[in-house]
């Protein structure tokens, strides 16, 4: 059976290549910072079940401190130019469309076939995992389309996948290391501390205002966590349940529904959900890291509203 | 109650702020958090690791980036200008109102890791509105194109969210009928889902109608 394990273990010998390929290219004055970074990457993803959970520990303060001492840069792979690039596009036509296809068709009649076949009974992937299963050999499937088609040098993935790593650099990292600090803020009982103030502002009796409450409150505290998944237990057992759906008579699926989607609205309006708002930021090389999230804003907002206002409408006919 | 863990979101707040580097922000808050709700250095590490490496699966998605780099060594971002170019009607907000659609109508049907921001934004989309907006109005100056390039990640992260819950099968489904049902009330994931419908139709609405003001502020701007 194929498991996220080999998936652990395919991105770690990416990483690992990537390590090396950084410690050689003499372009990056840092090139050491970055190969200790990726490298450590690569250890986390091929070893961070054996070395215990105190030596992740100290492999994530390390790369904390590797990236926040700004010791890390970026290097210059070898590439080919924009001129170059021109040419190929001209001499490939549309056809350049058909590998980056492959992955998102792989994943497509992947997830198809394994769950309307009877071949997920076979057992082939690890039970729920299977788009990530399919995600890695649409990747495979991909780079070998590409070297029978489009012959490039044998190194050209690793250092083309370097050069996207190093333009996006601790970015890559930093989602992580924020689901790791919800971890630690859901240990220190923050979600009960939060549940019990906003349960402490409702006024007595008012439907409206206490499903404004909750909307606010699920976007408000999805925006500290960086995730709504997060804040929907917490607002669900501070006034959903008890004050919606129990004293009020609130339709539970209405209150459920738009309430996640209320905190989805918080999701786009703040820099701890990076791997929607910082990530983009850092791959398309914007100048300013939060780019993305100021062009969500008159989204989020507006959409907030009519969230409260649906919760308002449909839960209490 | 034991109200000092809130020091650590405080932290997070100003770090962000004060744009301090935010490894070292999530750090330093992780480590303050774990002290002030009373464990011992050597746990908090060991709670920190532990939380990482549980993970891991968020690191996964970079796989695709050697054939992404790849693709772009062989023009595919050129190309995808080059087909907007060709297309007489195209412009930036007819374009990113086409990928907000496809977007929804995929994320609601299951297909939310189809795309996203290192398969489709860097590559396709984001080449594409740059190229339909200088089709508009002649070259960007570069806050105009940050600008461009801001709205096809916010299209395709509206997209995503406002889509994919329609979806009955997705984790946040899942973890509102477990949530729920913990206090009784047993919903099935289809009846959860339908109400996703209404709030995905106004995100079309209003984030359509923003990418379409987006066209005309462009054509101001060429003027």
């Amino acid at each position: 059976m194929i498991t996220l394990q080999w998936l652990y273990m395919l991105a770690g010998a990416m990483f690992g290549a990537f390590a090396a390929l950084s410690a050689t290219d003499r372009s990056n004055a840092k090139r050491l910072g970055n190969a200790a970074f990726w490298g450590l990457m690569a250890a986390s993803l091929l070893a961070g079940d054996l070395i215990g959970d105190f030596g992740n520990g100290l492999l994530v303060l390390t790369l904390a401190a590797l990236a926040g001492f700004g010791w890390i840069g970026r290097g210059s792979p070898p590439t080919t130019s924009e001129a170059e690039r021109e040419g190929y596009s001209a001499r490939f036509g549309n056809r350049l469309f058909l590998p980056a296809l492959i992955i998102p068709a792989t994943a497509l009649l992947g997830t198809l076939l394994y769950n309307y076949t009877p071949l997920g009974g076979l057992g082939l992937f690890q039970e729920k995992r299977e788009t990530y299963v399919l995600l890695g050999l649409g990747v495979l499937l991909a780079l070998l389309t590409m070297f029978l088609w489009l012959r490039p040098p044998a190194l050209a993935p690793l250092q083309e996948g370097r050069r996207l790593i190093d333009s996006i650099g601790w970015a890559a990292v930093l989602p992580q290391m924020l689901a790791a600090l919800g971890v630690l803020f859901a240990a220190a009982g923050v979600g009960e501390i939060i549940g019990g103030m906003t349960q402490s502002v409702i006024p007595e009796g008012s439907i409206f205002l206490a499903v404004t409450v909750f909307g606010l409150g699920m976007a408000g505290f999805t925006m500290i966590m960086g995730n709504a998944f997060a804040a929907f237990p917490v607002m669900a057992a501070a006034i959903g349940v008890p004050l919606l759906i129990r004293d009020f008579g609130g339709d539970p699926a209405v209150v459920g529904a738009i309430g996640m989607l209320a905190g989805f609205c918080g999701t786009l309006m703040t820099p701890m959900a990076a791997n929607f708002n910082l990530v983009p930021a850092a791959l398309l090389e914007l100048q300013d890291q939060y780019g993305v999230i100021k062009a969500q804003l008159a989204t989020a907002i507006p959409l907030l509203v009519v969230n409260i206002l649906l919760i308002y409408f449909l839960a209490f006919p | 109650m034991n109200y000092w863990p809130l020091l650590g979101i405080l932290l997070v707040v100003i770090g962000f702020a004060l744009r301090l580097n935010p490894m070292l922000v999530v750090t330093v808050a992780a480590l303050a958090t774990g002290l002030l709700a009373g464990l011992d250095l050597n746990e908090v590490i060991s709670t920190f690791g532990k939380a990482f490496n549980d993970n891991r699966i968020i690191a996964i998605v970079w796989i695709v980036l050697p054939v992404i780099g790849l693709l772009e060594r062989f023009g595919l971002q050129q190309r995808a200008a080059a087909v907007i170019r060709g297309m007489r009607n195209a412009t930036t907000g007819r374009l990113l109102l086409l990928y907000l659609a496809y977007r929804q109508v995929t994320a609601a049907i299951g297909l939310h890791s189809t795309a996203g921001h290192p398969q489709t934004v860097r590559p396709l989309v984001a080449p594409m509105a740059i190229a339909a907006a200088e089709k508009q109005h002649g070259a960007l100056d570069p806050v105009t194109s940050d600008k461009v390039k801001s709205y096809a990640a916010a299209t395709d992260n509206v997209g995503l969210f406002f889509g994919e819950d329609i979806f009955f099968a997705i984790g946040s489904i899942v973890l509102i009928q477990q949530t729920l049902l913990t206090y009784g009330y047993n919903l099935a994931p289809l009846q959860l889902a339908l109400w996703a419908i209404p709030t995905a139709i106004a995100a079309f609405l209003i984030h359509g109608g923003r990418v379409l003001i987006l066209d005309r502020s462009l054509r101001g701007v060429g003027r």
